[in-house]
């Protein structure tokens, strides 16, 4: 989009992009050195920038010692459980909304995007409580019902019902809840208003049913915007902490990104940095790869995201 | 509100399609939100053995509490901080990527990254630059600076270190949007402007920043809301809020009164005033700043 | 009869045997969750593995459930969700939260009920005291207890002239003083930080110098109870400590990420104050000579009282099948024996909890060999416990001692006075103890 001739703008402009690059990239080039070398060259003040040979190794260790296999499985699990989840949620919604008229229609639209700017954090303890025993509030209605004499009446003796379904560390603990966000069913919601009409009205006349026209018409028409979707859920769903924290305690339904906190060398310990410069680049590698690879649906669904 | 001209008639297919959100919004969203207003009016043990309604004791004693009040002006200044960083240079980068379009793909590329890595691994990243004994810009601090680099003691550079893992993380994220913004402004606007003999500087802030400002307006709103909630990760593996409380955000205190105090009232009510705040920066936002805001086509 | 009463006749019989069956096959699961990770936790399992094999009726499962704060809420959630283990490990100052819980079965009750009679004089009472009641009765059984004291660099120390630190007898603060400027003087960075300084310089100085950190008893006496740690002496001490850090007599090593440790182990501190649970990683990491001393006492206390302890202790938790708590009292009987105790503190550097066991590794000269882990042992049993130096008994403590190493640290950088920061760290607290009590009224 050279308008004119800048030759003085364009050295500035090269010389800007690529300090910009080498400081973005900076702290990412310097771990991975430090994955590189020894505890003693990584303790050296200040480290050296040539890489040593010792990668595998701290890879290896890193691995074994934080369990990461483990971990990685599980954040696999959750962050694809949570794409998933919001995506198929979400288009369902959207399309009922967009695509029928109903009585209710506007009150489930309005309390679905109330949810839009509230993120998991600003309610997390009473979330953890939910989670903690997911029929809590049931249990409530029934105790207040005085169901439970009426049940031992009809049994003819003492019976005590406990609703109780606890979804601490569990895989269903670490997604359903994050699935609770309207973002995905906006964008679907502003995609399915650009449709034309016209498709929908053949559509009719063919006497098609409306499940017929959301999978062979709709649901094609939306692949570019699911897979942008995917790729922001994905990163989304995989570097969760604050939540994942506190819905499992067992260390082997822990994420990645929780059990690299343990690789982390305490003041106690020897300062095992090489370790934990390791074990970031296994945690940050499977988002990363997934951002740049599908960095044109990435962009597209960003920008999407915008309007 | 805005609906299809065409749409199908049914009686039950439209409801059972938004069950299954209607549902999870209400056992994860609703149904929390609501516990949380009414233990935000309780005091309550842990254990639950000890209920006590006490009306607006729980708001009165946070706001008594200097304390609390400086964890909101922490707060603001930390995200005003992470917006001003992230967004010039998110700015900047897109601007000068964009005058060279032969290579912004990979420009991109290589900028892009980032945005994928966790607000924890960004925090141990920098942790890992920054620390006192052997990171690598700390000992530049201090032999090329002169500052006595000390984020244990001083309240500013703790500051500093969390500003500049959250802004790191976010300037992709933003020069993405800028980019995109950047080349969606039809050639012919500069073009025209370069001909009346308008430099690139006039250009860029005559014509390009105010078509930009859609995108500035969105890139804002969501900066913000990531310095206020995701920066969680940021601050637990860096600085846990110290020294003296001066890097304890909000959502961070949210965390530390009621998972590690195990102080179920006053953390409720923190919530509900983080959930008021974000409400009203966003509100605000649509009200004040998005009129003022060009739309083209 | 008839059929189907004969049917249903038939199922009952069944389900009975084949309960019955599984339970005779199977010994009654006893779940234990720690924070004990690392070799602390293989060490919880040699124990547990002991108690096990020691017997077929019941059987013990340790299960590491994260750091203490993380342990006290899956402890919290399960009692809330009514599938509680039978013990959860709950860190000191988690104590009056678990006490009043409601949902624990005291110790010594258990203990009493189950026909096991515990002399409980044979324990360090230093230690018990930490979990008993106002009327002296035992709440919860100690587990991994510790106190502070003071490690000091032989090397550093010879090369300034200083003569080495008696073991038994404490330096005061004012040689403190004078040491650490030798220190300096001969050229080593810093004179002396501290670990956890909540707890070493504030909590503990109050004990040693016989000085109430809160009324009531320090909590013991009453919800009531109100910080007392803006008098003179604290004052004076923190004011001290700030005055040295001018020539870097002492300097900030920080809570958590830089660590007071590793500028020890640097040779950037000849005295590093920290839990003499810390001794088995110093004997890996340093590289130098260094012995350990008792913590420095004030010149006008003649009579310094016994620190207090730091650590854990194993709570149970009541609502289980009846059955399962002679399994769990078992447990607690095999726990204090002098075998799991021996092993516990050889291999933790942890008390031992009992008189029993401390006399038979005295006997065994393992303080021979071992001189640095007796230090704590005397320091901690060199008076009885009185009201000050019994332990602390406060509400929202965690909160409490977040609050006093906040305001601590806006001392070390220069925000507030001594003075100042006292008073606000009480009056910070004080609202905390008011709103505690109001919720367990």
């Amino acid at each position: 989009m050279m308008v004119e001739k800048t030759p003085k703008l364009d050295l500035f402009t090269y010389g800007a992009l690529i300090l910009g690059i080498i400081a973005v990239g900076f702290p990412i080039l310097y771990a991975i050195i430090a994955a590189t070398l020894s505890l003693e060259e990584v303790s050296r003040v200040p480290m050296s920038m040539i890489p040593g040979d010792q990668l595998f190794n701290n890879l290896h260790q890193a691995w074994t010692q934080g369990d990461l296999g483990t971990q990685l499985y599980n954040s696999f699990i959750m962050a694809s459980g949570i794409t998933l989840g919001k995506i198929i949620v979400s288009l369902f919604g959207a399309f009922s909304i967009v695509y029928f008229d109903y009585r209710l229609r506007s009150v489930a639209f309005a309390a679905v995007f109330c949810t839009l700017m509230l993120p998991v954090e600003v309610r997390i303890l009473p979330t953890y409580e939910m989670a903690a025993n997911l029929f809590g509030p049931l249990q409530g209605i029934w105790d207040a019902l005085g169901l439970n004499s009426i049940v031992s009446w009809f049994a003819g003796h003492d019976i005590e019902v406990n609703l109780d379904f606890s979804l601490l560390d569990s895989y269903a603990g670490l997604i359903l809840p994050l699935t609770a966000s309207a973002t995905c069913t906006f964008l679907f919601r502003q995609f399915f208003l650009t449709i034309p009409e016209e498709l929908c009205e053949a559509a009719k006349m063919d006497g098609a049913s409306p499940m017929t026209f959301f999978w062979r018409i709709l649901l094609p028409l939306s692949k570019t915007n699911i897979a942008a979707l995917v790729v922001i859920e994905f990163v989304y769903g995989w570097n969760q902490y604050l939540w994942p924290l506190l819905i499992t305690t067992d260390p082997k339904m822990t994420t990645a990104v929780i059990g690299l906190k343990s690789l982390l060398p305490s003041p106690e310990d020897p300062p095992d940095w090489h370790i934990a410069m390791a074990g970031a680049l296994i945690v940050m590698l499977p988002p990363v790869l997934v951002v740049i690879f599908m960095q044109r649906w990435f962009v597209k669904g960003l920008v999407e995201r915008e309007k | 509100m805005i609906k299809k001209r065409s749409y199908f008639k049914s009686r039950s297919l439209p409801y059972l399609l938004i069950l299954p959100q209607v549902l999870i919004t209400l056992t994860f969203f609703y149904w929390p939100a609501v516990q949380g207003v009414v233990s935000s009016f309780q005091l309550s043990d842990p254990f639950g053995l000890y209920t006590k309604f006490v009306w607006f004791d729980n708001f009165i004693a946070l706001f008594k509490d200097p304390l609390y009040l400086k964890s909101i002006a922490t707060t603001l200044f930390f995200s005003g901080s992470v917006a001003f960083v992230s967004i010039t240079f998110g700015l900047f980068l897109a601007t000068m990527a964009n005058r060279v379009l032969k290579v912004t793909t990979l420009t991109r590329t290589l900028l892009i990254w980032p945005y994928a890595i966790a607000p924890a691994i960004s925090g141990i990243l920098w942790l890992f630059l920054l620390h006192p004994s052997y990171g690598v810009v700390a000992i530049f601090i201090e032999d090329f600076l002169g500052i006595d680099w000390n984020p244990l003691l001083q309240s500013s550079h703790a500051m500093l270190m969390i500003v500049m893992a959250s802004a790191w993380k976010n300037v992709s994220y933003n020069f993405v949007f800028f980019l995109a913004g950047l080349q969606a402004i039809p050639h012919s606007l500069i073009e025209a402007a370069a001909m009346d003999g308008a430099s690139p500087f006039r250009r860029f802030w005559t014509i390009t920043f105010p078509l930009l400002s859609p995108t500035m307006f969105f890139v804002t709103v969501m900066t913000i809301i990531f310095s206020f909630f995701e920066s969680f990760g940021i601050i637990h593996a860096v600085t846990q809020g110290g020294p003296g409380g001066s890097t304890n955000i909000l959502v961070y205190k949210v965390y530390q009164d009621g998972f590690i105090g195990l102080n179920l009232g006053s953390s409720s009510a923190q919530s509900v005033v983080l959930m008021s705040l974000i409400i009203l920066i966003t509100f605000l936002q649509f009200k004040y700043v998005e009129r003022k805001v060009q739309y083209t086509g | 009869m008839s059929k189907m009463k004969c049917f249903w006749l038939i199922m009952a019989v069944t389900m009975m045997i084949s309960f019955a069956g599984s339970a005779f096959a199977k010994p009654i699961e006893i779940n234990w969750w720690h924070a004990m990770r690392g070799a602390r936790g293989e060490t919880v399992q040699k124990i547990v593995d002991g108690f096990n094999s020691s017997q077929s009726e019941y059987k013990v499962i340790p299960t590491y459930k994260g750091e203490y704060d993380e342990v006290v809420n899956a402890g919290v959630a399960a009692v809330r969700a009514g599938k509680q283990p039978h013990i959860l490990q709950s860190f000191e100052v988690g104590t009056q939260t678990m006490m009043l819980s409601g949902a624990i079965y005291p110790v010594y009750q258990l203990m009493a009920d189950k026909g096991y009679k515990i002399d409980w004089s044979r324990y360090l009472q230093p230690v018990l005291s930490y979990y008993m009641n106002a009327d002296g009765n035992l709440m919860s059984m100690p587990f991994n207890s510790s106190t502070p004291v003071m490690y000091y660099n032989v090397e550093l120390f010879k090369k300034a002239g200083i003569p080495m630190l008696s073991k038994d007898e404490p330096i005061t603060w004012d040689e403190m003083g004078e040491i650490t400027a030798k220190l300096v003087k001969s050229g080593v960075e810093g004179g002396m930080v501290t670990a956890w300084q909540s707890w070493t310089q504030v909590e503990n100085y109050s004990a040693i110098q016989n000085l109430p950190f809160a009324s009531k008893a320090n909590g013991y006496e009453g919800l009531d109870t109100e910080l007392q740690i803006n008098n003179d002496k604290v004052i004076n001490h923190i004011a001290r400590l700030k005055s040295w850090m001018s020539d870097n007599r002492f300097y900030y090593g920080g809570q958590k990420y830089q660590g007071p440790k590793s500028e020890f182990i640097a040779q950037n501190a000849g005295i590093y104050i920290d839990s003499i649970s810390g001794i088995a990683k110093l004997q890996a990491a340093a590289t130098f000579d260094w012995d350990v001393a008792p913590l420095p006492v004030e010149s006008w206390n003649k009579k310094p009282q016994n620190s207090i302890i730091g650590g854990a202790s194993l709570w149970v938790f009541k609502g289980l099948p009846a059955k399962d708590y002679a399994g769990v009292a078992a447990f607690m009987n095999y726990l204090s024996g002098n075998g799991p105790q021996i092993l516990w503190h050889k291999e933790t550097g942890y008390f031992p909890i009992t008189l029993g066991a401390y006399e038979q590794l005295k006997e065994e000269g393992y303080y021979k060999e071992n001189p640095f882990q007796e230090v704590g042992i005397k320091q901690l049993t060199r008076q009885i416990p009185n009201k000050n130096s019994r332990g602390l008994r406060l509400g929202y403590f965690i909160q409490i001692r977040n609050i006093v190493n906040e305001e601590l640290e806006l001392v070390w950088n220069d925000s507030k006075t001594p003075q100042q920061a006292m008073d606000s760290a009480v009056a910070r607290s004080n609202i905390k103890l008011r709103e505690f009590e109001r919720t367990y009224k």
